[in-house]
């Protein structure tokens, strides 16, 4: 669905990806893990368009999407839960949903999509007309996932959706993160909580630095040695 | 005083400020999506009371036509002045997006100047405008009660489009933050230029109410307007539009009561603006609606 070969991106003057190849293939969950500034969140902003790349190509279901601008890759299918969540505190919760889905009439097939939002998380409705900054953490978090749902996309990315939230929470999210994926959205995941994510994910990636250093599914991973020592705390 | 003079002074003094809010609008709809003090917006305002002199008085064009033509060319001036000198320097710091504006209106002054010549021009009044009532010893010309019934008009037309529609939601957003505003698929580029236009739009509506309301226009009209239009967009809370609704229409009816109250200083009358903005910045730099929202 989306491969991305021999990556390389500046980043404020630095070289922030060093030759990144990686590919998630549809209908799967993948993982990316590593430390704070290997890299991570610069992979997902530049296949998303925020950032433009110095060398290589992005491909997605065919299409090289590598330089494009980010309103057209979004509307291509692709949807981003930006680390720290991002909603937008002077919005409504239903203003931000809305934004979600910037780009659909809002049709039956629009409410439909509000419904099963509104389903994952309950909360959101109780809340539809209050200011998004009012929200907590982890309903902000919610908002965030039901947000970028109403896009429709084919492929949901997530910039560290554990973030900042109490353990309960965690599990809330990665149960929403499963529950949206059984329904069809293939996920492309960023997290430091290595431990959580390889076990919800069929294949992952390490980054270190800018380069990918160790991939496998999720179950090699967890018995690597060397994940075991750096992320997952021995 | 008596009476009679305090109404006619407070119509006056919002008929005035009625046209500082058109103007403010634009000012502050701009720095709240792209955080720029626009101040060519005042010379814009400017071109605009050209397109209208050259619609209904060279060509004889009549006003109801003339007028919204030479406010859409002003909306697609905004648009130009946008994407040629203020899109090309988008990410460089924000000291130099201040210079460029400072530029553009340099730029268009002198544009001014040697298009349309130096000298003042005579801006007739459409006889709907011209007359004046006398009701009750109260002197009120016509246009006194134009200017706020058509800022009214567009005033609702601004708020609608800003908390009612779709773009209007894409602008608050960008306002708080551009790159996830992008990820939501919406064509910021295309969001920034509607909001000039839009700005560009309201304070073609002043202006040619403004060159109304004074009927001499030179290529340096925009420049006091402008200011001052700035100090109400910061009076009501940058960022703010009905803020910046507000700050206008008090902005003009305090300026107005100075110098009514004081007809000995009425030279400073320029100077309460300043004094205004000075006041505000020290002791309520967010503005009378400037609101700090949760994080």
């Amino acid at each position: 669905m989306l491969k991305i070969e021999n990556l390389h991106v500046f980043y404020g003057g630095i070289h922030a990806l060093k030759g990144i190849s990686m590919e998630v293939p549809e209908g799967k969950i993948v993982t990316l893990i590593g430390a704070n500034g290997a890299g991570k969140s610069t992979t997902l902003r530049t296949i998303v368009g925020l950032v433009k790349p110095r060398e290589g190509k992005i491909i997605y279901r065919g299409e090289d999407i590598t330089g494009k601008p980010s309103h057209y890759i979004v509307r291509k299918g692709i949807a981003l839960v930006p680390e720290g969540r991002k909603v937008f505190v002077n919005l409504t919760v239903y203003e931000n949903l809305l934004m979600g889905g910037y780009n659909r009439p809002e049709d039956d097939e629009f409410r439909k999509d509000l419904e099963y939002v509104f389903s994952l998380f309950p909360r959101l409705a109780e809340r539809k007309n209050q200011l998004a900054g009012t929200l907590s953490g982890g309903e902000q978090q919610m908002l965030a996932l039901g947000r970028a749902l109403m896009s429709r996309p084919k492929l949901m990315m997530l910039d560290e959706p554990s973030l900042g939230l109490a353990p309960k929470l965690v599990e809330d999210v990665f149960k929403s993160i499963q529950e949206i994926h059984q329904n069809g959205t293939t996920i492309l995941l960023i997290e430091q909580n290595a431990m959580a994510a390889l076990q919800i994910a069929d294949y992952g990636y390490v980054l270190e630095t800018g380069r990918i250093v160790l991939e496998g599914t999720g179950e090699e991973l967890l018995h690597n040695e060397d994940v075991k020592k750096a992320y997952l705390g021995g | 005083m008596t009476l009679s003079t305090f109404i006619q002074q407070l119509i006056n003094g919002f008929s005035l400020g009625s046209l500082y809010a058109l103007i403010a609008i634009g000012y502050t709809m701009v720095y709240g999506i792209i955080r720029l003090i626009n101040f060519a917006h005042g010379d814009v305002m400017m071109m605009s009371t050209y397109f209208a002199f050259f619609g209904y008085i060279i060509f004889r064009i009549p006003w109801y036509i003339s007028f919204p033509i030479a406010m859409i060319l002003t909306a697609v001036l905004g648009i130009l002045i946008d994407r040629g000198a203020y899109k090309p320097v988008r990410n460089a710091p924000r000291i130099s997006a201040l210079i460029t504006a400072i530029g553009v209106s340099f730029f268009l002054e002198n544009f001014g100047i040697v298009v349309f010549g130096g000298r003042p021009k005579g801006f007739r009044i459409p006889k709907l405008f011209g007359h004046i009532f006398e009701v009750k010893g109260v002197t009120v010309p016509a246009l006194s009660l134009w200017i706020p019934f058509f800022t009214a008009i567009f005033l609702v037309l601004t708020f609608y489009i800003v908390y009612r529609t779709r773009r209007g939601m894409a602008m608050r957003a960008i306002s708080r933050d551009m790159d996830t505003t992008r990820i939501m698929g919406v064509d910021v580029d295309g969001i920034i230029s509607f909001t000039f236009a839009l700005g560009s739009f309201l304070a073609a509506a002043g202006g040619i109410m403004w060159a109304m309301k004074y009927p001499q226009i030179n290529p340096l009209m925009g420049i006091i307007p402008g200011l001052k239009a700035f100090v109400a967009a910061v009076f009501g809370g940058i960022g703010n539009v009905v803020g910046a609704a507000i700050g206008g229409i008090l902005l003009g009816i305090i300026e107005i009561m100075f110098v009514a109250f004081f007809p000995q200083l009425a030279g400073y009358r320029d100077a309460v603006a300043f004094f205004l903005l000075i006041g505000v910045l020290i002791f309520k730099p967010t503005g009378i609606m400037g609101e700090v929202l949760p994080e």
